[in-house]
């Protein structure tokens, strides 16, 4: 029986999403047949089997985040025995170099998995092969030591007793942790680990570094710990009990990148929302008009396709609305090309794909493009390419029906227009109260870049080509 | 948004070419070339072997057991082009993609894997192959190549030497100068830029406004552009270059025009920076599937030929693999072993010191 883990694809990986499995348990795989795709933050990446067999489990499910290093599938290629229990307390034996990361599946502990890295492919577990450092205090050959007890001149010898301890110490201290909160080991004293700042955080807080159960890496205390003891604040307890009616959706993928997207936007651009109601009876008649050009014969004219335009013309006349500000260099970066970014409900979530260089295009090229965004889009196959570089957005609130909303930028842009929806209103032409075709905009713009009164020109002359479409051509 | 053609598609007209994509034959005024069909047969096997030994590399380091591996896919030809011109007593150059060469230098590929796996620095010696140890920095080989070349020069030695680096090392300081020093002392040196399109992510028209071939008539010598997907027509230009640097006529450049069809490396995706057509395009023009439709079409192999031919590979494939896992670590001191060739006081000092610190975790 074998096992594979979760190996760094791609030089400083930490962790992967299980995207979808090719085999199932008790198919026959073959020596590099692809068994999985996983989504890392560079790539999706397929992964290939290193084992033949037969698929006796698999370890992690579709839409699971796992730590590299640990095993996702476990492959009965005829050679040993079921895996132990994780709760086995037996040694396994020094791992050979050659089998790192497709060792045998003889009982391994949890704590000989590899450790996520940040360059290569993990580093193999020390803990098994790392000989104690030789002290003054080592019993004389022949006499046994004891591994998981430290003698207790150790906790004397500074603060770095615990970074330099042996890993026997550190083994001592993570079977302490996972005791789940119990009271330190009485017999013997097991050393502490925290770094130097933490001690004199705790020696300054009056708090015993020996009673805390350790969180950070290898058992370690860290400064939350700390904290949390000096402040009595109870350790988050596991209180995420499902409530009755209530339904708990883990956040990941596409949720998770936009949710982590809105907030770094709203807390570091300070957004403005200004809002226009126009009478695009024009444009929808030039859209009726383009579709009946043979130019336009095989391409979409939707009403996206003017608002587009528009923006793009407008974008030309006034640069800084398509900038980005860089706040490491304190500079703002004026792009003298379009990404037209669209907003896109897609099955994967939300999604900005963006149209490269819209700016140097023709109509026609620009329909096609945005069509072909869209299907992209819709069909899911959206690639991380087609995201990235954007420098304005529209968002076609209309399509849900709606008159308008306040757009948050994308981040990274200075501006995002909201393009309503299309209805009938009375509207007063020449005096008279006639039925028009009227729709809202509404343009958010990053107000550490733009200014009120630039957002107000830009927004005014979006709505100004809308209301007579000719207007871009005059200004294009 | 427009429809041009994918990039690097088009072929232009000043490329040599033997051996169309479709696997016919063509002939060029300056270069030609008269191959038995046992060599024919011969570069068919490398060709294939490499290209499994490099699918096996990939899916190890896919498998975490290499840091990571750049891939040769798509630029075989190139490689066993060049490397079977050589002779034994030229000396060859690469970068770190060269495992083709490296092939064709008798080099064991399991050494390869090793500096990828992190257990060596190389481990072939480059004296007793004539193939240096790969170079990880851009373009700083062509320096090395061209100062061994003046050497030989300066011995009066009858023997070639040729670096291999990418498009994107064009760009590099090292590589112009070493134009420049190639040129003035007339260094007998082949340079080898493999136009694989793409520098990482950076495309070609971001590196040159005129095909790379002709940067070598403002350095001095002459430049031509091959079939880089042609295995014959890199062998024919790559003999010639070198035939002529030893008799004395000094540098070459050649520009073998192929595609990267595999990622940078197994850290990169292409899919962000490239469209996929471009290398559905490339893929009709492939090095190996060319010399088999010319091979079938002159009935110089059967099926039985091409089956051997890929039992092999996944025999060579699966022995790099075992022999891969099984290379063991360095031990700790061996970090002292390689950075003087000779005894050196300092070395044999730190060497003593980490031993000391070593012993310090025994008993």
């Amino acid at each position: 029986m074998k096992q594979f883990k979760l190996p760094d694809v791609g030089e400083g990986l930490t962790e992967a999403e299980i995207v979808r499995w090719h085999v199932k348990a008790g198919d026959p795989v073959k020596v590099n047949q692809i068994i999985v795709e996983i989504e890392t933050a560079k790539a999706v990446v397929e992964l290939p089997c290193p084992f033949e067999g037969v698929v006796a489990a698999l370890m992690a499910d579709e839409g699971e985040t796992v730590d590299v290093g640990r095993p996702i599938i476990s492959v009965d290629d005829g050679t040993g025995t079921a895996p132990a229990p994780a709760s086995s307390a037996a040694p396994g034996p020094a791992p050979e170099r050659g089998q790192a990361l497709a060792e045998d599946m003889v009982p391994t502990p949890p704590k000989e998995e590899r450790q996520p890295v940040l360059v290569g492919y993990g580093v193999k577990m020390g803990a098994a092969k790392r000989r104690p450092r030789k002290s003054a205090s080592t019993p004389p050959a022949g006499s046994p030591a004891p591994r998981s007890v430290q003698p207790p001149a150790r906790q004397d010898t500074g603060p770095f007793t615990g970074e330099s301890a042996a890993p026997s110490v550190r083994e001592g201290v993570r079977e302490n942790g996972a005791a789940a909160g119990a009271a330190p080991a009485s017999g013997g004293r097991v050393a502490t680990l925290a770094k130097p700042p933490v001690r004199k955080l705790a020696k300054d807080l009056g708090v015993d570094l020996t009673t805390l159960t350790g969180s950070g890496p290898q058992g370690s205390i860290t400064r939350d710990d700390v904290q949390s003891a000096a402040g009595a604040v109870p350790a988050p307890a596991a209180v995420r009990a499902v409530q009755a009616g209530e339904e708990r959706i883990p956040v990941k993928g596409v949720r998770r990148a936009t949710a982590q997207a809105m907030v770094a936007s709203v807390f570091t651009a300070p957004h403005v929302t200004e809002f226009l109601q126009v009478d695009v009876t024009e444009t929808m008649d030039a859209v009726g008009r383009l579709r009946r050009l043979p130019d336009f014969a095989e391409v979409k004219v939707s009403p996206l396709l003017l608002v587009a335009k528009a923006v793009l013309v407008a974008a030309r006349r006034y640069p800084m609305i398509n900038s980005a500000w860089d706040e490491a260099a304190q500079e703002i970066v004026v792009k003298h090309y379009v990404n037209l970014g669209i907003a896109a409900a897609t099955p994967r979530g939300l999604l900005v794909p963006n149209v490269k260089d819209a700016h140097a295009m023709s109509l026609p090229d620009l329909a096609r493009a945005l069509g072909a965004l869209a299907e992209t889009a819709r069909a899911g196959r959206t690639q991380p390419a087609d995201m990235a570089g954007g420098t304005i957005t529209i968002t076609n609130v209309g399509v849900f029906g709606v008159d308008a909303g306040t757009p948050i930028l994308n981040p990274g842009e200075s501006a995002i227009l909201a393009f309503g929806q299309v209805r009938d209103m009375p509207w007063v032409v020449d005096g008279q109260i006639v039925p028009r075709r009227v729709c809202t905009l509404a343009l958010s713009f990053d107000h550490r870049v733009v200014d009120g009164e630039l957002g107000s020109l830009f927004l005014r002359d979006v709505g100004a080509m809308l209301e007579d479409p000719l207007r871009m051509l005059a200004w294009n | 948004m427009t429809a041009d053609a994918p990039h690097g598609a088009e072929a232009p007209p000043e490329l040599v070419q033997l051996l169309t994509p479709e696997g016919e034959r063509v002939e060029h005024p300056d270069y030609d070339i008269d191959l038995t069909p046992e060599e024919i047969r011969g570069l068919y096997r490398d060709l294939v072997l490499v290209r499994r030994v490099d699918l096996e590399a990939v899916a190890l380091q896919r498998q975490g057991e290499l840091g990571i591996w750049a891939s040769l896919l798509g630029q075989e030809a190139a490689q066993i082009g060049s490397g079977r011109a050589l002779a034994e007593t030229d000396m060859a150059f690469p970068t770190y993609r060269e495992h083709g060469v490296a092939w064709c230098r008798g080099v064991d590929p399991v050494n390869l894997l090793g500096l990828f796996r992190g257990v060596n620095h190389g481990g072939w010696d480059p004296a007793e192959h004539n193939f240096h140890l790969y170079t990880i920095v851009i373009g700083s080989q062509t320096l090395h190549a061209v100062g061994y070349a003046m050497g030989v020069q300066r011995d009066s030695a009858e023997a070639a030497t040729i670096v291999y680096f990418g498009d994107g090392a064009t760009s590099q300081g090292d590589v112009n100068e070493s134009f420049i020093w190639a040129s003035v002392f007339n260094a007998p040196v082949v340079f080898f830029c493999q136009n694989n399109q793409w520098a990482i992510s950076e495309p070609l028209e971001k590196q040159s406004r005129i095909p790379l071939y002709r940067r070598a008539s403002g350095f001095g010598f002459p430049g031509v552009r091959v079939d880089g997907n042609d295995v014959f027509a890199c062998l024919a230009v790559t003999r010639k270059a070198l035939a002529d640097a030893r008799s004395g006529q000094g540098p070459m450049l050649i520009e073998a025009f192929t595609y990267r069809m595999g990622a940078h490396t197994t850290s990169d995706d292409p899919t962000r920076y490239r469209v996929a057509g471009e290398l559905e395009a490339w893929k009709l023009k492939d090095p190996i599937e060319r010399v088999r439709a010319y091979m079938f079409k002159n009935q110089l192999a059967d099926q039985e030929f091409f089956d051997a031919i890929d039992a092999e590979a996944d025999d060579l494939g699966r022995d790099v693999r075992k022999r891969c896992l099984a290379l063991p670590d360095p031990e700790p001191l061996a970090i002292f072993d390689h950075v003087y060739a000779e005894p050196h006081r300092l070395m044999d000092e730190e060497r003593a010191q980490f031993a000391a610190y070593l012993e310090g975790f025994e008993g």
